[in-house]
């Protein structure tokens, strides 16, 4: 790391006091506000936060492709507002969405990148050789970027930032929505890069698990940064306050509401079999009628979902109010009736299988979890399900009825959030609520009667009148879901509805679910979000268009159980299930 | 690997990657195809076949309220002339049911004095014309072809009487760069000027846009590329499917309507080449601004599409516009084409025309090209 000509040997990334804004003057949005970091050297560095907490702004600044407003930033030693060409001379930067030219194939994507970043062509041959080893995509270098999977996509991206060796690789959230195996493999890649090739790596993401992959973690929340210390040290002074807690009789998700009501207990979650607390310091966890309490170790979400906590509790002075609604009274589940039934759906789009074969039923009241990476076929299955789409094959019944083929009237009894929400941005919240319950033919009394109860049920109120595209991102989820909610449909169905939220945003999103479902509304979720598997009673993994595994979390979980990993957490159980000996029928070439 | 300074590599190998990538682009894409190489056909095909500017096949009533031999050599005299199909109604009322319901475009109308009138020489004609005025330019064409036909036949009877003609003037008509006054021949080489505008500006037009959609002009932009390079890695591509598309319509003008051409060839690539440019300048120009491809396309067609129609003196007489809109026309770079292009078919290289036209079409194509160059910036913002 010596004698490289530049000014600062020990720190890669010198940023201080940075500002940049967007917008005119009514409505401006504070992106970057007052932010001063310093990446050293030779390490990988996270940034870590929900969307919209400045993540790609940051790494837009420091690439040079914005101007900051006010501050220093310093790339390599060079000024990036002064002299944006030679960092980008110097740097590897790959944008959220790859970068990748989609009807060029593979080898044409590395020569066009080899190209403009001026390699060699003599040094070409053994790069393009290590690169294709590194991310496995050697034997595809004749296929299309467009036909490549998300993974492989990831991969492809990422060799073309490293076409010319960098010194410093910038990765804006290389990994969302991703599959886990693809995940871990970046990983690696990235660790090989830095340890042999000795590059600084910054990495920006959503998922706050990985925060524990990083040397250092940059956590950054509405622009400013929350603070910057190894992992470890993040939840360091969390020692002894994270418990796990497990009764035999009913459901995890009555044990987690129960005990999120109760003081001294900052944040529930459901983690694997057990319900996992946060408690408030010097604090001894409550008494558990019928239930056992076990230590866990800490996590960065803890840590995360504690600062969110303190620092919200400082902006309003009201703790943030669960849905206080009366105790949880599970209504009898008498006729447990399949609402949901699917037989060997299938869906081809010409030559290409997205939805093989599906088979599965969901019961009246059942959080039922579609689990997947981008691609599996998810959002395929859920458009069929919900009438969007006409079946190739294979037979399905929604409420008793093909909505595809159904009357108008039959459409009533579901809800649908989509995955970018589909609210109408130039609307206020009161104009979107207001056209969707009239879209469902809500009137009159009953139709105020929904308005005021979404309002005061999603804590609504206070933008009544803002324009649904200039809430954030939280706000809208929860207007999205209030809009499908209007009619009081028996099935909801969701789409992605975390996707980049932040986890207190998350935490009273599944509170809402979980109370709609004991008032037995049938949910059906799509999520990428291994952990959120957990809230689902039972769910279907799927993988290339066809169902790797179904059941229960815990009965998903124990097929991965070995005598090496007695106790695999969802993702591992992914996995396994996806790098299994013998994938469930022969694979398209 | 470990290179003190950073390198930045070679322009021209940065340019011929874009150049290639952007070219295995249109290959694998064939909406860009279709706009070079199937608008010109179908355009042509249309416009060469379907539109005319000439009068032919007249449909006439011809009524004659007291029929006689004059009145029947008359007819006779426009029956003869590929311009007219006259038909003889009864009565004018019967003929004014034809006009009505489109069955006629005009009516020529003798009144029954018509032949003591005519033998009267002094008096005016005593002939009446009802034309359909829905469409003006074509009641313009027919009046004057059914006077022009009356006049002759007057012509012809009084030297068939062996006497001289009333009139003192004897008008010699004689029609200089398109002696058959076939539309076609004035009309193929405009039309060339705006399909090549449209394909021009709609092919550039899109291709910015969609590095801006698909997230790939991000990727770009932290290179050590130029933008320059980036421009010039654009434009060369489809200048070359531009000028493919050029060709092609020259030779469906040249071989299949049979236009004449009079000019030379490399004056008519060179002004081509420039037109071209102003073409992609403008197309390129409108995507970096509007970043979104349903939006550049609809701004490329209204922007470029509509005034080189309209406004470049294809079809409307640019002389006859008010005069706030001729200035207008003076932007308009299909105006200087059209005119190099009637030059170069009908007339030959007529440098008092050709060079203040081609360095009009110069000063726009560096205006675009460099306001292209000017707002893009290698910057998100």
């Amino acid at each position: 790391m010596s004698a490289h000509g530049v000014k600062n040997d020990t720190e890669a990334i010198v940023i201080r006091g940075l500002h940049k804004s967007f917008g005119k003057a009514p409505r401006i949005t504070q992106a970057v506000n007052n932010v001063s970091f310093s990446v050293p050297t030779g390490t990988v560095m996270g940034l870590i936060g929900p969307d919209g907490a400045g993540k790609t702004t940051l790494m837009r600044l420091m690439a040079g492709l914005l101007t900051a407003e006010a501050g220093s930033l310093e790339v390599l030693g060079v000024d990036v507002q002064k002299d944006p060409l030679t960092v980008q001379s110097s740097i590897g930067y790959m944008p959220q969405h790859f970068g990748l030219y989609e009807d060029l194939t593979v080898q044409e994507n590395l020569t066009l990148y080899a190209d403009l970043q001026g390699v060699p062509f003599d040094q070409r041959p053994n790069r393009y050789q290590r690169l294709l080893a590194m991310t496995g995509l050697g034997a595809f270098t004749d296929r299309l970027a467009g036909r490549l999977s998300g993974g492989m996509k990831q991969k492809l991206g990422l060799a073309c930032t490293l076409v010319r060796p960098p010194k410093l690789l910038l990765l804006d959230e290389p990994t969302v929505g991703v599959d886990p195996v693809s995940r871990r493999e970046l990983w690696a890649i990235v660790y090989q890069l830095v340890q042999e090739d000795g590059m600084t790596v910054l990495l920006s993401t959503a998922y706050l698990d990985e925060a524990e992959h990083c040397d250092q973690v940059i956590l950054l929340h509405e622009g400013e940064i929350l603070g910057q210390d190894t992992p470890a040290a993040f939840t360091q002074h969390l020692a002894g306050r994270v418990w796990g807690a497990k009764r035999e009789l009913g459901l995890r998700r009555h044990l987690q509401a129960e005990l999120k009501q109760q003081p001294g207990i900052l944040d529930a979650v459901i983690d694997g079999d057990w319900v996992r607390v946060l408690l408030a310091e010097q604090t001894a966890p409550p008494t558990l009628p019928n239930g056992v309490w076990q230590p866990l170790p800490p996590r960065f979400e803890d840590a995360f979902v504690l600062m969110l906590n303190s620092q919200r509790a400082a902006q309003t002075p009201q703790a943030p109010a669960p849905p206080t609604s009366q105790p949880i009274v599970p209504t009898a589940r008498a006729r447990p009736a399949e609402v949901i039934t699917v037989h060997e759906l299938t869906r081809r789009f010409g030559a290409f299988i997205a939805v093989n074969a599906l088979s599965f039923s969901v019961q009246r009241g059942e959080i039922f979890g579609l689990l997947g990476a981008n691609g599996a076929g998810k959002s395929t299955t859920f458009r069929m399900l919900c009438g969007l789409l006409p079946a190739s094959s294979g037979a399905l019944s929604v409420a008793g009825v093909d909505l595809f083929t159904a009357a108008a009237k039959a459409r009533a009894r579901i809800g649908y959030m989509s995955q970018k929400y589909a609210l109408y941005e130039v609307l206020s919240v009161m104009q979107n609520l207001k056209f969707f319950a009239r879209a469902y033919g809500l009137k009159g009394e009953h139709l105020n009667r929904r308005l005021a109860w979404a309002l005061s049920e999603f804590e609504l109120t206070p933008y009544h009148d803002t324009n649904s595209g200039l809430l954030p991102l939280g706000f809208k989820q929860r207007l999205a879901m209030a809009c499908a909610l209007m009619h009081e449909p028996d099935i909801l169905f969701l789409d992605e509805p975390t996707s980049g939220v932040d986890p207190l945003e998350r935490r009273a999103f599944w509170g809402r679910i979980n109370e709609l479902a004991d008032h037995g509304v049938t949910i059906m979720i799509t999520t990428h979000f291994m952990d959120e598997a957990e809230y689902c009673d039972r769910l279907v993994i799927m993988s290339q268009g066809q169902i790797l595994a179904a059941g229960t979390p815990a009965a998903i979980r124990a097929q991965a159980q070995t005598a090496a990993a007695p106790n695999p957490s969802m993702e591992d159980a992914f996995i396994a299930l996806i790098t299994a000996p013998t994938p469930p029928t022969g694979v398209a070439a | 690997m470990s290179s003190p300074t950073p390198r930045r590599g070679s322009g021209w190998m940065r340019m011929g990657g874009l150049i290639r990538k952007e070219s295995l682009q249109i290959i694998r894409d064939p909406s860009s195809i279709a706009i070079a190489f199937l608008l010109p056909v179908v355009l042509l095909l249309i416009f060469g076949y379907g539109v005319s500017l000439n009068a032919k096949h007249i449909p006439l009533a011809f009524v004659a309220d007291a029929p006689d031999m004059e009145s029947a050599a008359l007819y006779a005299s426009f029956n003869h002339s590929t311009y007219f199909s006259p038909q003889i109604a009864p009565n004018l009322a019967t003929a004014t049911r034809w006009l009505l319901n489109r069955r006629v475009d005009a009516i020529v109308h003798l009144p029954s004095d018509f032949a003591a009138q005519l033998s009267t020489a002094n008096q005016s004609a005593p002939l009446q014309v009802i034309v359909n005025g829905i469409d003006a330019n074509q009641a313009r064409l027919t009046q004057a072809y059914i006077q022009a036909g009356w006049q002759s036949w007057l012509t012809n009877r009084t030297q068939a009487a062996g006497q001289s003609a009333h009139q003192p003037v004897e008008l010699a008509a004689r029609i200089w760069f398109n002696p058959e006054l076939r539309s076609r021949d004035y009309l193929v080489p405009g039309l060339i000027a705006v399909i090549m505008t449209l394909i021009g500006a709609l092919l550039t037009a899109l291709v910015m846009a969609r590095e801006w959609e698909r997230g790939t002009l991000e990727a770009l932009m932290v290179t050590p590329v130029q933008i320059n390079e980036l421009l010039i890695g654009k434009l060369v591509p489809y200048f070359v499917l531009g000028m493919g598309g050029m060709a092609l319509s020259v030779a469906m003008a040249v071989w299949l309507f049979g236009v004449p051409f009079l000019g030379s060839w490399w004056i008519l690539v060179l002004t081509s080449a420039l037109f071209l440019l102003t073409a992609l300048g403008m197309g390129l120009f409108i995507s970096i601004v509007a970043r979104n491809q349903f939006v550049a396309s609809l701004i490329a067609i209204i922007t470029t599409f509509l005034p080189a129609f309209m406004l470049s003196g294809f079809i409307f007489d640019i002389g006859s516009m008010p005069g706030w809109l001729q200035n207008l026309t003076y932007l308009v770079s299909a105006r200087y084409f059209i005119v190099i292009l009637h030059t170069l078919f009908l007339a030959g290289d007529v440098a008092a025309i050709l060079w203040p036209n081609t360095l009009a079409m110069l000063a726009i194509a560096v205006f675009f090209i460099a306001a292209s160059r000017r707002k893009i910036r290698k910057s998100l913002e």
